[in-house]
């Protein structure tokens, strides 16, 4: 199991704390892990990535073992502490606002 | 005995105030969604409970809500706007091409008749049809795919699809409006759709009476009069007698005619009502004073109505959607401001009182009248 932690209204969005977990089929990336999340729920589709054209909304980030990979190919591996759940996938609003 | 429900759309979160007939004392529910930007909510004329909401945030995107008790509770239903076929592209505010891109709801327009089927009305400028409870969407891509489409361009708010109005007695018959390309008709039920700008005239395009162009902020009807229809445009009010074949300006003595609202008395389809907004540069009323103007002539005889409005210091605005009328006799009015407050009148605008302080910026008021 994989750990994914979503920011405070996509949690409340989906109904889940702070952390859900995921079981990934096949190679563990960015796209995968979004794939799955969105297929457990539903309600969150279209509000990481554009319903269309899986494009990352802007602003979103991802960050994995305390590196920003946001910018990363969705298709990269993913490190193996994620792999084994020792280090969460993080989904972070960008701080902005007022 | 009758009671009244108002949705307020705000900046972060929606708003249910209610109250009894006499519209004296109020109670304020929510925040609904809090945080989110609620751009939008209308319930059904058929089944007052079943009420829909527009949901959007800069990060997260669309999501779209249904409540079927009241607004007591919602359900997430879809969010997936795709435009029909080729997107292709409108023009950018330099004028260059650029693609079309779903960005939110503005404004949600359920059926006359059947609950199950609301209209949608999108930024980039589109009109989507929902027929299963808001699940599933489809764009009525007749109005984006006509000739002029290519060349419509975003006021400063965005290329909104912000009105929709379902005439009662022709279901073929929808009338919208677009910032900034202007009103637009269709009496095939949205396959196929015509500009009705004419009559209008706005220095700030380079052919002032263009086919298209124009930034209307707002039309209203009477649902007993559906030919007659009012128009808030960007500077001037306008009406047309025709269904929007053609429009001339009933502005007259308004101490300015630009503005966002305008809507009409239940009771009384010659009654309608705008808030004049000094400028397009200033956007706060005339004098820091916030006034309500009256036509009971269809325009041009226009009367100020200020009591229980602020009249000195008062510096908001009021959108495109924040002003709507109950169905009660006298006729109550409700408008939402920039600065948090929702204002009622329950004696057709004669005097006014605060039924919401402090709110975050409002963005709609929608009034549900429970018989």
């Amino acid at each position: 199991m994989i750990r994914v932690v979503l920011p405070y209204h996509l949690r409340n969005l989906a109904g889940v704390g702070k952390e859900v977990q995921l079981e990934i089929q096949g190679p563990l990336t960015q796209r995968s892990v979004l794939d799955t999340l969105e297929e457990q729920y539903p309600v969150l589709k279209g509000t990481i990535r554009d319903y269309g054209t899986k494009e990352r909304r802007a602003f979103l980030r991802f960050f994995v073992c305390s590196e920003d990979w946001t910018h990363h190919s969705p298709d990269d591996p993913l490190p193996e502490a994620i792999a084994t759940g020792e280090e969460p996938f993080l989904v972070i609003g960008a701080i902005a606002g007022g | 005995m009758s009671s009244i429900r108002v949705l307020v759309g705000t900046k972060k979160g929606a708003f249910i105030l209610r109250s009894d007939a006499e519209r004296k004392d109020w109670t304020v529910d929510g925040p609904f969604f809090g945080g989110w930007e609620i751009y939008h909510l209308k319930g059904s004329p058929v089944n007052p409970n079943r009420i829909y909401a527009s949901q959007s945030s800069g990060w997260f995107g669309q999501v779209m809500h249904r409540s079927d008790d009241g607004g007591k509770s919602w359900k997430t239903v879809g969010n997936q706007f795709e435009y029909e076929g080729e997107a292709g592209t409108h023009q950018w505010y330099d004028g260059t091409p650029h693609p079309w891109e779903f960005k939110r709801v503005w404004h949600l327009e359920p059926s006359l008749t059947d609950p199950d089927t609301v209209y949608a009305g999108a930024e980039d400028a589109a009109l989507f049809r929902s027929t299963d409870g808001g699940e599933s969407w489809k764009e009525l891509s007749g109005l984006r795919g006509h000739g002029t489409g290519k060349f419509w361009q975003p006021g400063a708010g965005g290329l909104c699809l912000h009105t929709i109005i379902l005439d009662p007695e022709n279901t073929d018959r929808i009338f919208v409006a677009i910032s900034a390309a202007g009103a637009f008709r269709t009496d095939d039920g949205g396959k196929s759709w015509q500009p009705i700008n004419r009559g209008l005239r706005s220095e700030y395009i380079p052919e002032p009476e263009a086919e298209i162009g124009h930034c209307v902020h707002r039309l209203a009807m009477h649902p007993t009069r559906p030919n007659v229809l009012f128009m808030q445009k960007h500077w001037d009010v306008m009406r047309s007698d025709d269904g929007g074949d053609s429009w001339y300006e009933v502005s007259d003595n308004l101490p300015s005619d630009f503005g966002f609202v305008i809507d009409v008395h239940a009771h009384e389809p010659d009654t309608i009502y705008v808030i004049p907004i000094k400028s397009d540069s200033e956007h706060y009323p005339p004098e820091g004073k916030l006034r309500v103007y009256r036509s009971r002539t269809g325009g041009n005889d226009w009367e100020a109505l200020s009591k229980g409005l602020p009249q000195e210091n008062c510096y908001v605005n009021v959108l495109r959607d924040a002003m709507a009328v109950d169905r009660l006799n006298p006729c109550g009015i409700y408008f939402g401001t920039t600065g948090g407050q929702v204002y009622a009148s329950a004696d057709a605008g004669d005097s006014w009182i605060s039924i919401a302080d402090n709110l975050p910026k409002v963005l709609s008021v929608e009034v549900q009248t429970i018989l």
